[in-house]
């Protein structure tokens, strides 16, 4: 997929502003950001659904101007929230999908069986939609989207609202898809997911591209090794930041918590003591995504 | 290219506006209790409450309307209602849920599917459903006698006729709204209205010049006129014809609409 200056307005909102990036085939590739920050906006344009305002979009080597049908009867799409027939069971919601790719009775039967086995929903074959829990619905929204075979599978905020086991469960199928060779296209807020799942990912802010590259190496780029965090007591409006800027490469002030950018956190801190400041509490930890994003914006991810 | 599947091959090369009428209608399939009751029974309803009761009534005071008995009289109308209420009901409340609730149609444009083609396929599987529906009613009022000509063969595809007429407009509404509450307007200052009004329970005649130029306007006025025209083998053929233009007019209309708002609402 290669898209070039991609720009999407709606009205007078430019919910995208002329991205341009090229995720290879069998790549997982992330699109990380806040919300609003024009995520869901171009996951509808490089699933072939929306239409960009301008700029250059090519998915499969095909236009999704003049061939949008036959692009998306090879993708899969999981959108942020579900969209099953909660009338319906969940088998039923699976056959019933395979019409809209003219798959045939037999074809549809046989992959809703392995699909079922794959979203661990086997046994919720008969149970109607509405029945089911969050993550089962989730599980049964990615399930459809396998059922023509996709190459190139679009997951809008996958995870959003599970709990920590569906996750891991969920991120364990990704796995899977991916080592079967699957390209996948993700969105998520989470850091430790981008972590976890992408190969390569941008951060978007404001329907820009802020930073592209792999995580690991966008944290070594953008951001220290250790991050120190500090907590001062509530009724210090004011934390001394005059005496800490001198002890870290960087230093972000947020309404609850000071955090200090380092090489080495645990001498950070004992620099700290011997300052004469005394935190509430200290917290050592590596660099994640979340300061790179911090760093780019001034912002946190997760409002 | 063949619509057969040869063994072996997943993918067959169905149109893609037929692929949303088999999805309607196997959906139709695995739901249609919570409708049967509205499907034939209140034709029934109707026809008897008011055939027993109003008719008594008229035929000790006026006898004959146009050479008919009462429950004959207003048995063609109701077939025309009933075509225009299941449409109407289909065309509203659950177009809005895929839209907004349940979201299914986001689903369907995710697939080689167009929102054009949930129009289409909407429409064209109210028309089927329709042509069925009425089908069964005209049998079973000419077993009661109320047709007289052999123009009845023509109910089913007026039925059909008139449920695309309105489900083509309404399909373009729905798309548009953004709340139910607009439905419920909808239902209380125009249908509702034209359930009362459109010379269903007797002649358009009975009202004053005036009311009657606007009870004309009422496109479901035109559908009783064409069932009626068809069950008794009456009426001229210029107003056969000017009834059938005006639910073809309202059909291609609404088409129209209803693909261009389905998919700013679904696309842009």
């Amino acid at each position: 997929m290669h898209a070039r200056q991609l720009t999407k307005d709606f009205g007078t909102f430019r919910a995208v502003n002329g991205i341009s990036f090229d995720i290879p085939r069998g790549e997982s590739f992330g699109f990380l950001g806040p919300n609003g920050a024009g995520k869901t906006s171009t996951m509808r344009m490089v699933s072939a659904v929306a239409r960009p305002t301008s700029g250059e979009l090519s998915i499969f080597g095909l236009d999704p101007h003049h061939d949008g049908p036959a692009i998306r009867a090879r993708l899969g799409v999981v959108p942020q929230e579900d969209t099953l027939e909660l009338e319906l069971t969940v088998l039923d919601n699976l056959l019933m999908f395979g019409r809209y790719f003219d798959l045939s009775r037999s074809v549809v039967r046989e992959r809703a069986k392995e699909l079922l086995e794959f979203a661990k929903l086997t046994e919720r074959a008969n149970d109607k939609c509405d029945n089911l829990s969050g993550g089962m619905k989730r599980r049964l929204t990615i399930a459809r989207s396998l059922l023509n075979q996709p190459e190139l599978l679009i997951l809008d905020e996958p995870t959003t609202g599970l709990d920590p086991q569906a996750r891991h469960l969920l991120w364990e199928r990704l796995y899977r898809l991916k080592s079967d060779g699957v390209t996948l296209v993700i969105t998520t807020h989470y850091m430790d997911e981008a972590e976890q799942l992408c190969d390569r990912l941008v951060v978007m802010d404001h329907g820009d591209i802020v930073a592209e590259g792999a995580p690991r190496a966008l944290i070594t780029q953008h951001s220290t090794r250790e991050v120190l965090e500090l907590r001062f007591p509530s009724d210090v409006t004011t934390p001394p930041v005059d005496m800490l800027a001198p002890l870290a490469e960087r230093l972000e002030v947020l309404p609850d918590r000071v955090l200090l950018y380092v090489h080495d956190g645990d001498d950070t801190l004992r620099a700290v003591h011997a300052a004469g400041v005394t935190p509430v509490s200290a917290l050592v930890r590596r660099s994640t995504l979340e300061d790179v994003f911090l760093r780019l914006t001034g912002r946190t991810l997760v409002d | 290219m063949t619509l057969l599947a040869t063994k072996g091959t997943s993918t067959r090369f169905r149109p893609t506006w037929w692929r949303a009428v088999l999805y309607e209608a196997e959906f139709y399939s695995k739901t249609w209790r919570a409708s049967v009751i509205s499907s034939f029974l209140f034709p029934i309803l109707y026809l008897s409450a008011m055939g027993l009761g109003v008719g008594h009534l008229v035929s000790a005071h006026t006898g004959l309307i146009e050479g008919h008995t009462y429950s004959h009289f207003i048995a063609p109308g109701l077939l025309a209602i009933t075509a225009m209420q299941l449409s109407v009901g289909e065309c509203m409340w659950p177009v809005l849920a895929s839209i907004k609730w349940v979201r299914t149609y986001h689903a369907a444009v995710a697939t080689p599917l167009e929102p054009d083609d949930l129009v289409d396929g909407k429409v064209l599987w109210l028309a089927g459903r329709l042509f069925v529906t009425t089908a069964v009613y005209a049998v079973i009022i000419t077993c009661f006698g109320a047709t007289t000509s052999w123009t009845a063969l023509f109910l089913p595809f007026i039925g059909a006729l008139i449920a695309v007429a309105f489900a083509a407009p309404l399909m373009a509404f729905s798309s548009r709204v953004e709340s139910d509450v607009t439905f419920t307007m909808l239902f209380r200052f125009a249908i509702v209205p034209m359930l009362l009004f459109s010379a269903t329970f007797y002649p358009v005649s009975q009202y004053p010049v005036g009311i009657r130029w606007m009870v004309q306007l009422m496109p479901l006025y035109h559908g009783v006129a064409l069932c009626r025209a068809a069950a008794f083998g009456s009426g001229s053929l210029l107003a056969i014809a000017t009834h059938a233009a005006v639910l073809i007019v309202m059909t291609v209309v609404g088409l129209f609409f209803g693909r261009r708002n389905l998919r700013r609402r679904l696309v842009d």
